[in-house]
């Protein structure tokens, strides 16, 4: 018996394996541009709208900061998230014009860029959920991703009808789901900075 | 209401790794203070992911012996141990996880990752470039050739050591059952000694991240195999809207 599989002791149920930080070289694996290697024939990256993908097309940035205010460079953001219609497209094909799932490093200057759709709204038992991204977080000192969603700030009605962003106890904490439409390049640019500690800390969900 | 898409186990964030262990020292100021908020019910957002059917994955791009060979003199293969580095992505429930994707990266045999911010001052290796990335099959299993990457100092305490590792990375078909983590090898001594591997409180948890001696998939005179089996999160059940 080879396996490393752990039963639990109430259940029955197999633990799942358990999490690691995906440490500072995690571009190597995961973003090989930022490492410096060539692409492969095919790569998961930041670009999850092409031309004629339908829907507004947006850029999602933003930083991530630690406790002290520092930019934290080597953080991995992965963003999934539904099309313009409110669907989610599983099938993951860089061959159609959108996809829902893409990747960034904060590794340049400091800002995550997804080029995307502003996704439509998706039924929540009944109910829809403003417009959002659901976003992970990996970095060196990260023992397990911190899982976030990104809202608009020009959805405030639908922001103010989502029963997700409303289970969030206090409005003060509400605020930090909520990205900051800005001056962009030609498409409209939303600023999502994350904060992983202190001031203005992010809501980050367990689910 | 019906869903498209399983419910998941709720992860037991007692199990695995809490954000602040000043152990490993990043992790002071990059913790959360603040509780996590828990979604009651997951909604289509958390419960849906990408599968990577659409991907195309080259035909080395499993194979870490050959898919960073260099050109003229210096070509040929990687220096160090070779291995088959295998294992099956299952569920909670003990159910295979079919097409997830699983990738991986990792130093070379002498602990050095070919990334311009790794200052360490061993050799980089012309052939080996430390990245892989495949898709499990049917019964949810996957396989590298690979070397085994060597241990390296990193600064934490005053002497401090990685063990020998592989990061792992499975995604799909739900960001639920996401995961990243690393693999270490069986007997290794630096496991007990490493602040990242110390960040579990649990030492089964541990146990779950140490690849074990296949002796029946090693090849004579060619390669040892390491079995490092994946547990993510249970799938419920699958509802399918009419
Ligand atoms: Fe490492």
């Amino acid at each position: 018996m080879y396996s490393q599989y752990k039963l639990q002791d109430d259940s029955g149920l197999l633990r799942e394996t358990a999490s690691q930080t995906s440490g500072p070289f995690v571009h190597i694996g995961l973003a090989l541009e930022i490492a410096g290697f060539e692409s492969r024939s095919d790569e998961i990256w930041q670009d999850l709208a092409k031309e004629g993908a339908e829907g507004e097309h947006i850029e999602l940035v933003g930083h991530v900061y630690d406790g002290n205010g520092e930019a934290v460079h080597d953080a991995l953001i992965e963003i999934w998230q539904a099309d313009s219609h409110g669907n989610y497209i599983s099938n993951f094909d860089n061959k159609e014009p959108f996809s829902g799932f893409g990747r960034s490093a904060c590794a340049l200057d400091g800002d995550f860029h997804f080029h995307t759709v502003k996704p439509g709204q998706v039924d929540f038992y009944g109910k829809p959920m403003a417009p959002h991204v659901n976003i992970a977080i990996f970095a060196r000192g990260i023992n397990l991703h911190l899982q976030t969603r990104a809202y608009f700030n020009d959805e405030q009605e639908a922001n103010e009808q989502c029963p997700i962003l409303n289970s969030v106890p206090s409005a003060e904490r509400r605020k930090t789901l909520i990205a900051k439409k800005e001056q962009g390049d030609g498409k409209p640019r939303y600023r999502f900075d994350i904060y992983l500690q202190g001031d203005g800390e992010t809501v980050f969900f367990d689910f | 209401m019906s869903h498209k898409y399983p419910s998941f186990l709720s992860r037991d964030r007692t199990w695995q790794p809490e954000p602040y262990t000043p152990g490993y020292k990043t992790s002071v100021a990059r913790s959360p203070r603040q509780a996590l908020v828990s979604l009651q019910r997951a909604s289509d957002s958390e419960r849906s992911g990408p599968v990577f059917d659409g991907l195309e994955i080259g035909q080395y791009d499993n194979d870490l012996l050959m898919n960073f060979r260099a050109e003229g003199e210096q070509a040929g293969l990687p220096i160090g141990e070779r291995i088959i580095m295998h294992g099956q992505v299952i569920d909670q429930f003990g159910k295979p996880v079919p097409n997830t994707l699983v990738e991986m990266w990792q130093a070379n045999a002498g602990g050095k990752y070919r990334h311009k911010k790794d200052g360490y001052l061993a050799p980089l290796d012309p052939n080996f470039g430390g990245v892989g990335r495949c898709i499990t099959d049917a019964e949810g299993r996957y396989r590298f050739r690979t070397v085994r990457p060597g241990p390296y100092p990193w600064p934490n305490g005053v002497n401090t050591w990685r063990p020998a590792h592989i990061h792992v990375s499975v995604m799909g078909p739900s960001i639920s059952t996401r995961l990243i983590t690393q693999m270490y090898f069986e007997g290794d001594p630096l496991i007990p000694l490493c602040p990242i591997v110390q960040v579990l409180k649990d030492p089964e948890a541990v146990e779950t991240m140490i690849a074990r001696l296949d002796m029946t998939r090693s090849k004579p005179m060619d390669c040892l195999a390491y079995r490092f089996d994946i547990v993510v999160r249970g799938a419920l059940q699958t509802y399918f809207e009419e």
